[in-house]
């Protein structure tokens, strides 16, 4: 079964073609390393994944559920079932280590942040909490103000947020890309461990070409909109890869052409 | 000239011309001045007679008369009391209105308008008008006080807050919604931790505001020690007046440094 299917998917932004027509599935369990240009489109993708921001016209699936069809409930249901990690970390500052982790559970619980407060949370709750705080190392951490953690303890304590979140697709906008090469590895390499442990899917973007050579099964390019590149990560070629930062990579600098402009549908 | 400017440069001048729209606002803005120190009757034989009257003042409030100070210090205590709990009231019913006027947590567009419509009636009307009208509903004595001081703070601290709410950084909203959280648990779990700071600030300085406007709403019948003033003044207790104002003043100064004290450790 795929874990996500995404079909003709467009998106606009005001005037803006986003997305134009952009297909693309991923197998349940598989890692995918999406690369491609700043402005390209990638994080627009990412947000229309998980319902942030609905698309305009195509489908997208998540095991086999249609976002667009589904009700505000039923589409924070399956939210659930997709963790995201950020680019800038996006913890809530001000309050502990332990609660920003204790926030991944928001979506399970019926009374959302009245349960999953560090002060009415229930024992089993705090413990997993705890333990995914392990996971990533950070335990000692636990009582600790985000602020005096480094970035690539911040995104560790992201990556904890999904653990507890128990997502099954985890998807990765940049996570390393405000980190120092050294914390950047090592943040990738426990985001493949967590995500071998459990068997999620997994759809990251990066901008190292290096490190998309070490990582993942398959890697996707994508290019003004559209994907443009996909092949398994052995067969992948540099030249290929860097292609994808050359010419028109940019959506507002290619109009586009392929397809008119529909009026918004109503999600 | 400096020689080394490229031809197609040019310094930009030292003065602009002010626009037609800046030399109108200030000539209309100057005749309105004139005009008013006219109408005002502003001269210098009326300002010398004035200090005069303001020698003889405190020609005969010296020595302040220390008599009863017991019954000065209780109707201080209740001005203290009014300022309290109007603006613990206040601040509290502050919190949703700013809430609901905030572009990034209000409901829909209609009911930002109308919220923010409210806040600035509230704001608009003066407390001493608050607390005529106050007066009038629920009679003479502190409790109008307290109403006043509530609807005062309402209009001042909501509006506060929903400024503050706008500017909250949406990435950890995006994260907390990204796990499948309700819009509540969004706000009360990333938005409300990141302005907690300014809002207690903004509280303590309401406070402050309070305790001042708390002192001449007893001026109109609103309790507190403004009716001794207002009594001492008309009866021509000129030493009186000098105790309660001084009373006030140590007051007033007294909760500032306490308050900037709070401050501190808080931010």
């Amino acid at each position: 079964m795929n874990a996500i299917d995404i079909t003709n998917v467009h998106k606009h932004y005001g005037s803006l073609h986003v997305l134009r027509g952009l297909t693309l599935s991923i197998p349940k369990g598989e890692c995918v390393i999406l690369l491609g240009a700043n402005g390209c489109g990638k994080s627009t993708l990412m947000r229309c994944i998980n319902g942030l921001a609905p698309h305009d016209q195509g489908d997208i699936r998540i095991f086999n559920e249609s976002l667009s069809q589904l009700s505000k409930p039923r589409l924070r249901t399956l939210r659930q079932k997709v963790g995201v990690v950020f680019q800038q970390f996006n913890l809530v500052q001000n309050v502990s280590v332990f609660q920003n982790v204790l926030y991944g559970a928001l979506g399970q619980q019926r009374l959302g942040l009245l349960s999953t407060l560090s002060c009415t949370a229930s024992q089993t709750l705090r413990e997993r909490a705890m333990k995914s705080l392990d996971r990533v190392g950070l335990a000692h951490k636990a009582l600790a103000s985000c602020r005096e953690l480094s970035g690539g303890q911040q995104q560790r304590v992201a990556i904890a947020r999904t653990l507890m979140q128990d997502a099954h697709i985890i998807i990765a906008d940049e996570p390393i890309a405000s980190l120092d090469p050294k914390a950047g590895r090592e943040i990738m390499d426990l985001l493949l461990e967590v995500v071998s442990e459990r068997g999620l899917t997994v759809l990251c973007t990066l901008h190292q070409l290096e490190l998309a050579q070490q990582y993942g099964d398959r890697i996707v390019g994508m290019k003004a909109g559209t994907v443009v590149l996909d092949t398994p990560r052995e067969a992948a070629a540099l030249s290929d890869m860097q292609a994808l930062y050359q010419g028109d990579t940019r959506v507002e600098q290619t109009p586009s052409s392929s397809t008119t402009r529909q009026p918004l549908k109503a999600i | 000239m400096p020689s080394k400017l490229p031809p197609t440069a040019s310094l930009p001048p030292r003065f602009r011309r002010p626009s037609l729209f800046v030399w109108g606002i200030s000539l209309g803005f100057l005749a309105l001045f004139i005009q008013g120190v006219m109408a005002t009757n502003v001269t210098l034989e009326r300002l010398i007679r004035g200090a005069t009257n303001l020698g003889h003042f405190i020609g005969r409030a010296f020595p302040p008369d220390l008599s009863n100070l017991d019954v000065l210090a209780w109707s201080m205590y209740e001005t203290l009391n009014i300022a309290i709990v109007g603006v613990t009231l206040g601040v509290i019913l502050s919190v949703p209105f700013a809430l609901l006027a905030a572009r990034n947590t209000s409901p829909a567009p209609w009911v930002r308008s109308i919220t923010r419509l409210m806040i600035a009636t509230m704001r608009t009307i003066p407390d001493l008008i608050w607390a005529l009208i106050f007066v009038v509903a629920v009679g003479l004595g502190p409790m109008a006080g307290v109403l006043a001081i509530v609807m005062d703070t309402i209009g001042f601290a909501a509006r506060f807050f929903s400024e503050r709410i706008e500017e909250v950084h949406p990435g950890p909203s995006d994260a907390l919604t990204a796990t499948g959280a309700g819009r509540l648990s969004v706000i009360g779990g990333a938005i409300l931790p990141e302005t907690l700071a300014s809002m207690t600030a903004t509280s303590l300085y309401s406070v402050e505001k309070a305790l001042r406007s708390a002192v001449t709403l007893g001026l109109v019948g609103a309790g507190g020690i403004g009716v001794e003033l207002a009594a001492a003044m008309r009866l021509f207790n000129y030493d009186r007046a000098l105790t309660i104002i001084l009373v006030i003043l140590v007051v007033v100064i007294g909760f500032e440094q306490l308050s900037s004290q709070i401050r501190k450790r808080v931010i």
